[in-house]
This record gives structure tokens, sequence and C-alpha cells, in this order.
């Protein structure tokens, strides 16, 4: 003991230093995991005497779910689906336009910059509450623009065609901040050597942005992708806080598969079967996150 | 002594571009407007907000901007008759305790990784890395089991640590203070170990002090989600007195509803602290953010 070697002694000491975290992450993050993978597999309610083995009974009826035309569930997916789907490309499509404008100017970038950066570090829940009052019908501020340019009123939220919609409108705006940061970081990545020989050669605006800032924001572009999708995938707290008793209404049209699993595991207590929702989540994620590794691998190769 | 450098943000070039032609003054000029239009309409709702906030519940029913006699009645309500300021304390020790949390043991952990050459070391990180693919809807079940019946002590439902526990220590964290403590140069933790220094020393005396940069980042950062956080929150509190400010303002405003003066006195309460801290750090925010491409 007395006689250990220095790199026997650094060792010793590594271990002591990752001792706590090795064992938070095993109990806290991946034992959970296993656990969550495992109550997939049971009709689990914590209230029960016990809790029956029920095989894939959870995902047969989760595949039921999907099938039945009105159902809940299958609205949840599709929703979801709809959230990323659009949101995705929009909030990238806007953050990188206001990135480009930030790049080009020289006064103000910072007030501008925090302007759109305020929304992103606020609360969700707080964020989504003031949206639901500017969105009210009659009084709320969006409808009392639109009656002052003498515009038809509008439901927004309480109508099915355009909850999601209106949701989606928040959740793009409040997360535009953190793209736009990402964007401009990429931009200033960029050799400024490229933009030179390409004035050089006489480039028109547009000839530079397809050739030269777009290809090389691609890494960029790729991680934010990546990023904003799996945060749409996991949509909740907006939708909870915009609409009536947090149901996801009205009539199902904007409840997403987070809204879903909350349901199902806390008010109805079947864990089990939200548990498998939880794993159809996290293997969307995985996906997903393959395709991140091959786009980012494929290029450095 | 800060061999280990901020990274900086490039200084933009001050290049005068030699000619500047009318259709240059037009896109400038239509830049700015455009970016002016796009900034009211993120400050606007935060504005309205406010605006409300000083209304009576008459007035909330007319369009005008400004109310036409501010009331502080809203504010006096929420402060006495709701257990808002009992959210924000909890909110505030919460988000206060993981934040020291992770800062201690995500750069000692970094540190490790980074310095240390021992057996099983690529494993230990990839499954910590590997874990940051659960994402945290499919624990928060388990969660909720482990903290009605914990491993240790009674019940972690309606405590502190019940809310915390599953942040005090981040993988992200560990690979950003990781990435960063590799840039702490070797001669330095070997002169410090010939002077008799011990490990624990090197990291606390010389490798933690060398990365203040990166853990002020991770600070903020993890404050900032902390104080955010919701959906943990809401599921393990139960006990109106245990809520966190964000789980407190939902059950409150689904309580008052119709009177947006109320709920918007809410808000602004709940956002203006932070509203203020981010004002103030927003240099320190925004350059970390693009630095690590770590999400609030």
């Amino acid at each position: 003991m007395f006689h250990m070697t220095v790199a026997r002694r650094k060792m010793l000491w590594a271990y002591i230093f990752l001792a706590i975290p090795i064992v938070f992450f095993a109990v806290i993050r991946i034992y959970p995991a296993f656990f969550a993978f495992a109550m997939s597999l049971f009709d689990y309610n914590p209230l029960a005497i016990d809790q029956p083995y029920v095989g894939l009974e959870n995902y047969e009826t989760l595949l039921a779910e999907m099938n039945k035309p009105r159902s809940v569930t299958r609205a949840a997916f599709i929703n979801t689906a709809g959230y990323i789907i659009l949101g995705m490309p929009l909030q990238l499509l806007i953050a990188l336009l206001i990135a480009l404008m930030l790049n080009e100017i020289r006064s103000f970038v910072t007030l501008f910059r925090l302007a759109f950066f305020l929304p992103f570090v606020t609360s969700t829940i707080a964020v989504s509450w003031v949206f639901r009052w500017l969105y009210q019908p009659q009084f709320g501020l969006f409808n009392v623009l639109l009656k002052a340019f003498e515009l038809p009123q509008q439901p927004f939220l309480n109508n099915p065609k355009q909850a999601l919609a209106s949701i989606l409108a928040v959740v793009i705006w409040q997360g535009l901040g953190f793209a736009v940061v990402i964007f401009l970081a990429g931009l200033k990545h960029i050799p400024r050597v490229y933009y030179e020989a390409a004035r050089v050669d006489g480039a028109t605006r547009w000839q530079t942005f397809r050739n030269i800032t777009l290809p090389l924001l691609n890494p960029s572009i790729v991680y934010l992708v990546v990023l904003q999708s799996i945060s749409f995938l996991r949509m909740f707290a907006p939708v909870l806080a915009m609409t009536d008793q947090g149901d996801g209404g009205p009539l199902n049209s904007t409840t997403t598969v987070v809204l879903r699993v909350y349901r199902e595991a806390f008010q109805r207590l079947n864990m089990g079967y939200a548990a498998a929702l939880t794993v159809v989540l996290f293997c969307i994620i995985l996906l997903v996150t393959i395709f991140q590794l091959r786009v980012t691998t494929r290029r450095t190769n | 002594m800060s061999s280990v450098e901020r990274a900086q943000p490039a200084l933009p070039l001050q290049q005068a571009s030699p000619v500047r032609s009318s259709s240059d003054l037009a896109l400038r000029v239509l830049v700015y407007a455009l970016l002016i239009l796009l900034a009211i309409t993120m400050v606007v709702p935060f504005l309205w907000m406010i605006a409300t906030s000083f209304k009576t519940s008459e007035e909330i029913l007319f369009p005008n901007f400004l109310p036409h006699s501010p009331t502080l009645e809203n504010y006096t309500f929420v402060l006495t008759e709701t257990a808002l300021p009992r959210w924000y304390v909890n909110s505030f020790i919460v988000a206060i305790f993981s934040t020291i949390s992770v800062a201690f043991f995500d750069s000692i952990a970094g540190f490790a990784f980074a310095k240390y050459q021992f057996p099983g070391k690529r494993v230990i990180f990839v499954a910590f890395l590997g874990s940051l693919m659960v994402p945290t809807e499919m624990l928060i079940i388990p969660w909720y089991i482990m903290s009605v019946n914990p491993p240790i002590g009674s019940t972690w439902v309606d405590t502190y640590w019940g809310i915390a526990f599953p942040g005090v220590i981040t993988a992200a964290g560990i690979f950003l203070m990781r990435q960063f403590m590799q840039g702490v140069p070797d001669e330095l933790l070997d002169a410090g170990r010939i002077d008799g220094v011990s490990e624990f020393g090197l990291y606390w005396r010389i490798a933690l002090p060398l990365s203040m940069a990166a853990v002020g980042a991770l600070c903020i950062f993890n404050f900032l989600g902390n104080w955010n956080a919701f959906i943990w929150p809401l599921i393990v509190t139960s006990a109106l007195d245990m809520f966190t400010l964000p789980v407190g303002l939902q059950f409150f405003s689904s309580e008052f509803t119709a009177d947006w003066h109320l709920v918007m006195t809410g808000a602004t309460l709940s956002l203006l602290p932070l509203l203020t801290i981010v004002v103030v750090f927003q240099r320190y925010i925004i350059e970390g953010i693009a630095l690590t491409g770590v999400k609030g």
C-alpha cells in the first residue's frame, strides 16, 4: 500500500474522483432506463397488489390504438409528427434568416441578439400562459389587432383546426434565439478569405450564399436539425399550459406523445403502457441520433 | 496564471468596403427594417404581459395598451394570497443546490477523464455519454417509483432532494469540463506533484481555477435549466408548498384562468428576476452557448 507506484496511485485517485458520479449514473440514469424497458412488459399499476407480466401486450395495445381512427394515442403520434415536420424546418429557416441578417449589420447587434434570445431563457409555462392570454377571443391582443385592421376574428386555441398551429407558433417563437446563436457561431467560423475570393470572382450574393455559406454551415444545420427535432418530439409543457385542463384539446387536436405518457402514467396509473410509449420515444431518438452520427462521420471521411 | 485562455469571439474586422452601391444601401435598410419588426414580435408579448399585470379586472376587457389607472393590487394579491413567494424560495433552493453540485462533480469527473489513465476509462465515459440519449420522459416513471420507495430515507416525494436528484450530476457538463480540462498543461500538474500537492489539490488548486470560464458557463446554464424545469418537479411534488415556480405558476394560472390580470401578474413576477439576470449576463450566456452548444 505504501509502496504504490506513481501510476497506480494516480489510477486510484481517478477512481476516487469518479466514484460518486459512477454510482449516480448507475442508479439514477442507467438502471431506470432498463427499469422502463422492463416495466413496459408488465401491467404495472403502482397501487395494485401485484404487477403481472404481460409480454408484449402493451405494445399490441399501442399498435391497436394506432390503427383506431379516432383514438387519443393515434392523435398524439400524428400531432407530434406534425409539430416536428412543420415546426423544425420553419424554426430553422427563420433562425437562419435572422442570423444571416445579424451577420450583415454592425450596429445594435447585441441589442437585437438579446431580443431574440430573451424568450429562450424564460420559463415555457410562463410564456405559454402569456400567449394563451394573447390568443383569447375578443380581448386577446391578436384579436384586438385583427379588429383594428378590420380583419375577421379568429378562435386560435379554441378551434381544432387552428389550435396546433397556434401552439406551434409559440414554441417556434420561444426556441428561435437558441438556433440563432448556434447559426451565428457557425457563420463566424467561415473563413473570410472564401468570401473575398468570391467577391474577386464577381459572385452574386445568392451564389455566395448557395456555394459558400450553406455548405460550410452544414455542421450547424445538422446539429440543429437533430436537436430541435428531438425537442419538438418531447413537447409537453406548452400543450399542458395552453389547452383547457391541459387535455391536449380541443378534440385531441394538440395532444402529444409525452402528454399521453403523463396522463397514462400519473393519472390513470397505467404505468406499463406509459413505459411502452416512452420506449417508442427512445427508439425514435435513437434513430435520429444514429442519423446524425452517420451524417457527421460521412463528412469527415 | 491563465495559461488556459477563455475562448474569445473573433473580433469583427471593421473593414470599410471601398464602394457602397445604392443596392447595398437599400439592402441594409431592408435588413434593419426586418430585424426591427422581428425584434418587436419578440418583445411585445412581454410588454403586454407587464401592462396587463397593472390593470384591474374591468380594464383587461379594453384594448388600450397602457392601463389608465395602474394598480398594484394584483401584485399585493399574488404576493400575499398565494404561495408564489414560497415557490420562489423552493425554485431557488433547488437550482442553487444542483448548480453547486454540478459545478463540483462535473468538473472533478471531467478532470479525471481529461488527466488520468485508468482501466475502464473508455467504457465509463461512453456509458456516461450514452445516458444522454435516454430522454427524461423515459426515466420519470422509474424515478417516481424510486422516489416513493427510495434506497435511502423514507420518501423523496415532496422533498427538495426529490426535486433535485435527477440533475445533481450531468453527462453534458462532464463532457464539457473534460474538453476544457484537456487544455490544462500536464507540466503544471507534474510541477504540483513535485511540490507535494495532493491529487485532489491538483484539481482544486490548479485545474479548477484554470477552468473557471467553463465552470461559469456550466453554472449559468444549469441554474437556468433547473429554474425552468417542469415535468419532473410537476410529478414529484404534490404538496402546494413544495411546488417549484413553474409548477406553482401552472397550478395558480389554472385556478385563475379567466382572471388574466392575475395570471399575467404571476407570469411577470416569475419572469422578471430571471430576465434581469439574463440582461446582465447576456454576453456571457450567449458566448457560452456558442462555445459549448449546450441547451439551457
